[in-house]
């Protein structure tokens, strides 16, 4: 068995496959599948502050190779979290990382000092990316300025490993990252959706209640990794990669691109047993390879 | 009741009309305990267009035999491409997913209309509720006579009635228009439904001005099935549920139907 473990600042991850927000709710619910104590860690579902009912049906439209969602980051706020999700979490031997959203910087900051209170919590995901919510999310994401006051203004009140999660619709991916490295992330995430839409030709309407929605899947995957390898150049910070990883061997690409972990997500729609097959094939490569640390492959991209 | 991901062996594809199909599968182990109204999510490999599953109401379960059957009705390219299927061949399925029908009082008379692919879990309660046959009416609507399945092999579970809309079999117009509907709604005690949102409005609102007990079954396009993509929502008196994990069957006083 090679060793898989990685880390994030002093945060270790027992190997470098998590799943990522929004595709495994709060763990619990892809129990049944999978022995979440073998996932090097679990990114939960986006949490806002208050309560949010998410955006209207149609939610979801299948794409060639992929699929696009506007879900709107539904749930039911942090402190439903905190009372009946996280005394349920709290024992499993996984890293458990909350996903964390905002309207406002004012809002980021009250959910960070929140969740930093959660001794079992080991880490944040801050979520400047979603493209799905008409307020805050993207918006944060898409230029450094805004993308830095949300960082330190949470980096101000948040004392553990704060991953930034970053939008790929944005012209240089690079600047973003290293701009929000400046301001304290210890780790950059990417890539969260791209923005695609859906037309049903024969009613001439979109297929989204929304319009737009946010396009995961293999067919992100080329994009996802030129923007992993792009950062990973441009930053000291670790990456965690993540868009259209469906197998190992996807996931390794991504380590070689130099991402230290990787997130897979739209896969587990399709079978949720994929995490864990994933962190059995990376063992696989490592052993036919003879590496006998993952940390020897990332970013070791031959040129 | 524990949800797997297994590869299954189809044993049986049989074509029971011009676009509806029964396929058996078979497991290996014990099935889990599967109740009418709940689903399956399927992998249809052989389209390699098609990125998601595609969920499918299960038809019948044979315990004994380890097997359970489905109705597939080709609605599009995925379950186009799941009725070339042939026995021997393996399916992966997730299952058993979502939550059943709330199963009848022994004194109930009981109403259950199927339109579509909506057929299949009405004959699954019709088996398994556990009436005698006098208490137990199935009342199922098509275009025509050719797009009805052959039912006789349920037909001693209770009274059957057909509709059909060019009048080709049953009575003419749509479920809502057959006699025993029209004339008999107010002496049942439970009414069950699945099939087009269309029908099945028409049904929570019959059922609603008569103060039935009324249970719909919901079909909302969904990516996992068990409840992490929160795509399959139907809005409630509670707010978004997933039609995955909180339903597919929800009693209509929960729903915000417009009806």
């Amino acid at each position: 068995m090679a060793d898989l473990s990685v880390n994030i600042k002093d945060l270790l991850f027992k190997n470098p496959v998590l799943t990522a927000s929004g595709t495994c709710g709060f763990g619990q619910e892809i129990a049944d599948f999978v022995d979440l104590s073998k996932l090097g860690g679990v990114v939960m579902k986006g949490t806002t502050l208050k309560p949010r009912e998410g955006n209207d049906y149609p939610r979801m439209a299948e794409t060639p190779s992929g699929m696009l969602n506007a879900v709107g980051l539904q749930n039911k706020g942090v402190d439903n979290f905190i009372q009946n999700i996280y005394p349920t979490i709290k024992d499993v031997d996984s890293n458990f990382i909350v996903n964390v959203n905002g309207s406002t910087i004012e809002d980021y900051i009250a959910l960070a000092e929140k969740i930093n209170e959660l001794d079992k919590i080991p880490a944040i995901e801050l979520n400047i990316s979603c493209p799905n919510v008409k307020e805050g999310g993207m918006a944060f994401g898409v230029s450094c300025a805004s993308a830095q006051a949300v960082v330190k203004a949470v980096r101000a009140v948040y004392s553990k490993p704060m991953i930034v999660k970053l939008s790929p619709n944005v012209t240089n991916i690079a600047e973003i990252a290293k701009a929000v490295e400046d301001e304290g992330a210890d780790s950059v995430s990417l890539v969260n959706t791209f923005l695609g839409m859906a037309v049903n030709a024969e009613t001439r309407r979109p297929v989204l209640s929304t319009i737009t929605g946010g396009l995961s899947g293999p067919a992100i995957k080329p994009i996802a990794l030129r923007m992993v390898w792009q950062v990973a150049q441009a930053v000291k910070v670790p990456v965690v990669g993540m868009g259209g990883i469906m197998n190992a061997t996807d996931a390794i690409e991504f380590l070689l691109a130099g991402a230290t972990a990787v997130e897979v997500g739209t896969a587990i729609f399709i079978d949720p047993t994929i995490p864990l097959q994933i962190v059995d094939g990376i063992n696989d490569y490592l052993e036919r390879h003879n590496f006998s640390s993952v940390r020897e492959i990332i970013g070791s991209l031959q040129m | 009741m524990k949800k797997t991901v297994q590869e299954l062996l189809l044993v049986e594809n049989k074509q029971l009309n011009h676009d509806n199909f029964r396929l058996v599968l078979q497991a290996e182990n014990e099935l889990p305990p599967i109740v009418p109204g709940q689903f399956v999510n399927v992998e249809i490999k052989k389209a390699t267009e098609i990125f998601l599953r595609r969920p499918f109401s299960i038809l019948d379960v044979d315990a004994e035999k380890k097997q359970f059957s489905l109705l597939v009705k080709i609605l599009g390219r995925g379950s186009k491409v799941l009725t070339t299927y042939q026995a021997g061949d393996k399916i992966s399925v997730i299952y058993p997913l979502g939550n059943g029908f709330t199963m009848p009082e022994s004194t109930d008379k009981v109403l259950l209309i199927g339109g579509g692919s909506g057929v299949a879990p009405m004959l699954y309660i019709s088996k398994l509720c556990g009436l005698p046959p006098e208490q137990v009416h199935v009342l199922l609507g098509a275009r025509s006579k050719q797009d009805h399945v052959d039912v006789s092999a349920y037909q001693s579970l209770g009274k059957f009635h057909f509709t059909t809309e060019d009048g080709s079999l049953g009575e003419k117009g749509f479920v809502t228009n057959h006699s025993i509907y029209k004339n008999e709604l107010s002496g049942f005690d439970k009414i069950y439904t699945c099939g087009p949102n269309p029908m099945m409005k028409a049904v929570a609102k019959d059922a609603a001005a008569a103060g039935i007990f009324c249970e719909v079954s919901l079909e909302n396009t969904m990516a996992c099935g068990f409840g992490v993509c929160l795509c399959c929502v139907e809005k409630t008196t509670s707010g978004h549920k997933c039609v995955c994990t909180d339903g597919p069957v929800f009693n209509i006083k929960d729903l915000t139907w417009q009806i």
